[in-house]
């Protein structure tokens, strides 16, 4: 059959998709910010809106919602990703959970995440009034994604409700919003986490660190591998960190991160070893198992 | 090279391909994409547990894999055992990567079907070959054939229990194809297969030697996805304006058709200037040539006035403007759909009021039939007349999925309503040409493609202005001229409801609507005005207002004894009784013009010879055009 030599390959595609997306929410929006969660999504995230807008600078600021129990390497590299591109990153903590000491080993991994991060979140979109929120999200990540909008409406109390989507045809995006109302955009719907790695390879996007594999001291707890990146880590009796080759398939807070050990220092070595890899990278996130249908919830109750 | 090198040279050249899968409950759609899931090895160990285990405690399968589970999203719907929305999945074979709109076959299929194939470059209908073409597989088939995609894969499923047999698959697909091309498929692959079992899956099964085609994935493998690159013409909606600083202005988009090089010849619409492009920017550096679904940001070589909304076309090749359609309407909400109400409709990157003028029928999507109907209800289908309120860029839906598709959006709610096809412009606005100039009187003028003015209808109380008026307005507006009526109702109600009916309010009542008239004018309406307007003076000053050959004075007369005589509302009777003071006519006085553009003589005239008489002025003023388009000819 004639195929065009000119016919763009998939992730030529899958950029271009992104591109109209952020551009149409820019357009459509009076308040727009990028959710930046130092991650590889966000890493790609952010390379893709720098395309759009170019030559532009990028027309929004970026939020990041700091939970003080990030790596040190992500906010190290957080810092200087910033510094390097000249943009402005707004870091919000919410300090409820600063003055309640709030953490993951006697708050428990729900508590915390839905406090540090669900809680954290709307505290700054409601300081700032953000209308349109860029985040990172994939449908191929959780089953209960693959039905997610590319633009996901918010209640004024930053609820997910069902009644609330759009359907969405073409890609003809409804950008509209009542007042009080809020968008969350998902430029990468349609990626891959394969897609990902394949283009962080292709457009040489800086990543954070611990994605590629080094020795770091971890410990093995509740059948995960998770590493003590400071002393804040309360050691059960028997466990002593041991230093492993791991790396990281997907990023948040340390104690609640599963490594996985690998030697793939290079982002060719870590797509190889995806290739035969046999977990989905959801298995690293301890927020994913609390109880069937979590991520759901989650989403509900406004975490992402 | 290590073999991940080699892998990725390989991933870099692969494309992509979307598709819908559809069929009716059961007939195995879901275990038909958890089975090309499976065969391309998209699930990890720890999905695969999962799908074990759920296997075991909710599936159907027995102890064997029920692929339908890997596809269940929402809790609640898992509860419930229906799925009610959309759900994108993805594979990737050696050569493509995939992305399936997977519809379930429930209650909202419409919906979400029609949202699927919107998207989709392929359809996969699915049928159980026990069962044969349904109404289920006639409907979907619509739809399809409705949202534009031409190419189609029946897959006969279940093949395993009528023992592969040729005789049933060769039965099925001559009956399909001869349903499918009446309604404009042609483009028809038909695979056994089974869906359970990987038959004609990924590779060719032993249990259909007869069967000499591809197996599904090799079809979706190989099926041309440019969708005419070559040969469409280039649209380019600008999407957002691209000012880095004073000395750079570009204007960014997708490219939805064709392609562009360095000093192409370019249109813009709906101004319709033409210039050259000069730079094709992307932050990989300039291009000189950009093809359709690249994002890109184009400057221009004049500086031309260019802003969201407009599209970049090929000079020579452009597009359509008009602002009346006939189109095809998907409703997806509750809430009905009334003709006549004003909703939004965004296309391409422009949103713009509109109204349904006219709901020709709707389709019942199982018989095809045409049904007459007075609103769309959810799920429904009409075929509609359609007005905005300013002009759009468009090509018609079949040439251009980009061009021609809208959605429909609540004014008050922001939700969206529903979607639709843009079959054809009522009245065909001329392809714009000439050198654009700012916004005035002329240019609305030849948007609108007609004159303005004001037909001023003056006469006594009952005399019949009304009557005609008002037919006067119909004609005018069948012929596609935008009007406007003035009368005591629209206007005693609101801008004038602080003036009685003393000479001076009399006076200042004349005085708005004249000045309201002559705003309508400049915007481009031929304005309908029916008031009594008894003195001669303030006529004159509505007629000042306008410019030469604008303002036709009709005089509707009617005598005294005449207008009493027939007295609809009883006015004359209480004016007589002094329960009416200032009454025209009666202890008011009526100044008849002397010199009126027309003057109709309603004893021996009948309304419609006078609605008749007043169009043919119009045209002979050279307001209106010749009747069969309304338009004026250049
Ligand atoms: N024997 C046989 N059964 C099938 C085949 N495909 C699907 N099924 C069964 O048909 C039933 C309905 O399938 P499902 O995929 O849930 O249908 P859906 O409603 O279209 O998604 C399930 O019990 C499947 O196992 C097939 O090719 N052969």
């Amino acid at each position: 059959m004639p195929q065009s030599e000119r016919t763009l390959t998939h992730l030529q595609r899958l950029e271009a998709e992104s591109i109209h997306i952020m551009r149409e929410a820019a357009a459509e929006s009076e308040n727009p910010v990028l959710l930046y969660s130092i991650g590889k999504d966000s890493s790609v995230l952010l390379h893709l809106a720098l395309k759009a807008f170019h030559p532009s600078t990028l027309p929004f600021k970026l939020l990041h919602i700091d939970t003080t129990w990030k790596f040190k390497e992500m906010i190290a590299f957080r810092n200087q990703r910033m510094a390097d591109l000249g943009l402005d990153c707004i870091v919000h903590i919410n300090p409820e959970c600063v003055a309640a000491g709030i953490n993951p080993f006697t708050h428990g991994s729900s508590l915390h995440t839905d406090m540090w991060k669900t809680q954290g979140l709307k505290q700054a979109l409601d300081a700032h009034g953000f209308d349109v929120a860029f985040g990172g999200a994939r449908r191929d990540e959780e089953k209960s994604r693959a039905k997610e909008r590319i633009f996901s409406v918010r209640s004024a109390q930053h609820q997910w409700d069902p009644k609330l989507q759009r359907p969405e045809l073409w890609s003809l995006y409804n950008v509209r919003r009542n007042k009080g109302e809020s968008i969350r955009v998902f430029p990468l719907s349609n990626w891959t986490e394969l897609d990902i790695w394949q283009y962080i390879h292709q457009q040489n996007i800086p990543i954070v660190s611990l994605y590629r594999a080094q020795p770091r001291p971890v410990v093995e707890r509740d059948a995960m591998l998770i590493m003590v990146d400071d002393d804040r880590f309360p050691l059960r009796p028997g466990e002593t960190p041991v230093m492993k080759s791991v790396r990281f398939r997907t990023l948040g807070c340390y104690p609640l991160t599963g490594a996985v050990e690998s030697t793939a220092e290079s982002v060719l070595d870590i797509i190889g070893e995806m290739l035969i890899a046999t977990t989905s990278e959801r298995q690293g996130r301890a927020i994913d198992h609390d109880s069937s249908g979590s991520m759901e919830k989650k989403k509900q109750e406004g975490y992402f | 090279m290590s073999s991940t090198d080699e892998y990725l040279v390989a991933q870099e050249r692969k494309t992509m391909l979307r598709f819908i899968t559809c069929g009716s409950v059961d007939d195995g759609k879901s275990t038909l994409i958890g089975r090309l899931l499976y065969d391309s090895h998209q699930l990890f160990d720890d999905q695969l547990a999962a799908l074990e285990a759920d296997s075991i405690k909710v599936g159907t399968q027995g102890s064997g894999l029920d692929f339908a589970l890997l596809l269940d999203g929402l809790t609640a719907e898992r509860e419930q055992g229906i799925t009610i929305d959309v759900a994108y999945r993805f594979f990737a074979t050696e050569k493509r990567t995939f992305i399936v709109a997977d519809t379930p076959g429930h209650e909202q299929y419409t919906r979400n079907m029609v949202t699927g194939a919107s998207t989709a470059g392929v359809a996969i209908i699915l049928i159980d070959a026990r069962k044969g073409v349904l109404t289920q597989t006639r409907r979907h088939s619509y739809l399809v054939a409705l949202l534009g995609i031409d190419k189609v894969v029946l897959a006969i499923n279940k093949m395993d229990l009528i023992n592969f047999s040729q005789g049933m698959f060769d039965r099925i697909e001559l009956e399909y194809r001869e349903f499918a091309e009446s309604i404009g498929l042609t483009n028809i692959v038909s695979i056994p297969v089974s869906a359970l079992f990987g038959d004609n899956i990924t590779a060719s099964s032993s249990r259909t030697p007869w069967y000499s085609g591809p197996t599904l994935i090799n079809y979706l493998e190989t099926i041309d996805v440019s969708d005419g690159l070559d040969t469409s013409a280039l649209r380019m909606p600008v999407q957002w304006v691209n000012r880095p600083n004073p000395d750079f202005r570009g204007f960014s988009g997708t490219i939805v058709s064709g392609s562009v090089k360095l000093g192409d010849c370019v249109r813009i619409l709906p101004s319709g200037m033409q210039t050259y492009v000069k730079q094709i920017v992307t932050f990989d550096g300039e291009f000189v040539e950009a093809v359709s679904g690249q994002a890109i940001t184009l400057t221009l070589t004049d500086e031309v006035d260019v802003s969201r909304g407009d599209v970049i076309c090929q000079a020579d090749s452009p597009a359509e403007v008009a602002d009346q359609f006939e189109a095809h309407l998907v409703w997806m909400s509750t809430q009905p759909m009334l003709p006549g109400r004003t909703y939004l409709l965004k296309s391409g990157t422009r949103t713009v009021g509109f109204s349904v003028s006219q709901l020709k029928y709707k389709v019942n999507v199982n018989t095809l039939e045409h049904v007459a109907a007075t609103t769309l209800d959810i799920n429904e289908i009409g075929m509609c007349n359609i007005n905005l309120e300013r002009p759009i860029v468009f090509d018609p839906y079949t040439d251009n999925r980009d061009m021609g598709s809208f959605i429909v959006i609540d004014k008050a709610t922001n939700t969206t309503l529903g979607a639709g096809m843009l079959r054809f412009a009522l009245r065909r606005s001329h392809n714009i040409h000439r050198q654009a100039v700012s916004v005035d009187k002329l240019s609305r003028k030849e948007l609108a493609g007609h004159g303005a003015g004001v037909v001023w209808f003056t006469g006594l109380s009952a005399s019949g202005k009304s009557t005609i008026a008002n037919l006067v307005e119909r004609r005018l507006h069948a012929q596609g001229v935008h009007t406007y009526l003035l009368d005591g109702d629209n206007v005693r109600h609101g801008l004038n409801k602080d003036l009685g009916f003393t000479a001076a309010d009399r006076v200042e009542n004349i005085r708005r609507i004249g000045e309201v008239s002559k705003l309508m004018v400049d915007a481009g309406l031929v304005v309908i005005a029916s008031f009594i307007s008894p003195f001669a003076e303030e006529r004159q000053m509505a007629r000042d207002l306008m410019d030469e050959g604008e303002f036709c004075e009709v005089f509707v007369d009617t005598p005294l004894p005449v207008a009493e005589a027939r007295d609809p509302k009883g006015l004359y009777q209480k004016a007589r009784s002094g329960d009416l003071p200032n009454f025209t006519g009666i202890d008011s006085p009526y100044e008849a013009p002397l010199n009126p553009e027309l003057r109709i003589e309603t004893e021996t005239t009948t309304a419609e010879q006078a609605a008749e008489l007043v169009v043919a002025k119009l045209l002979s003023m050279g307001i209106i055009g010749p009747e069969t388009s309304g338009r004026l000819r250049s």
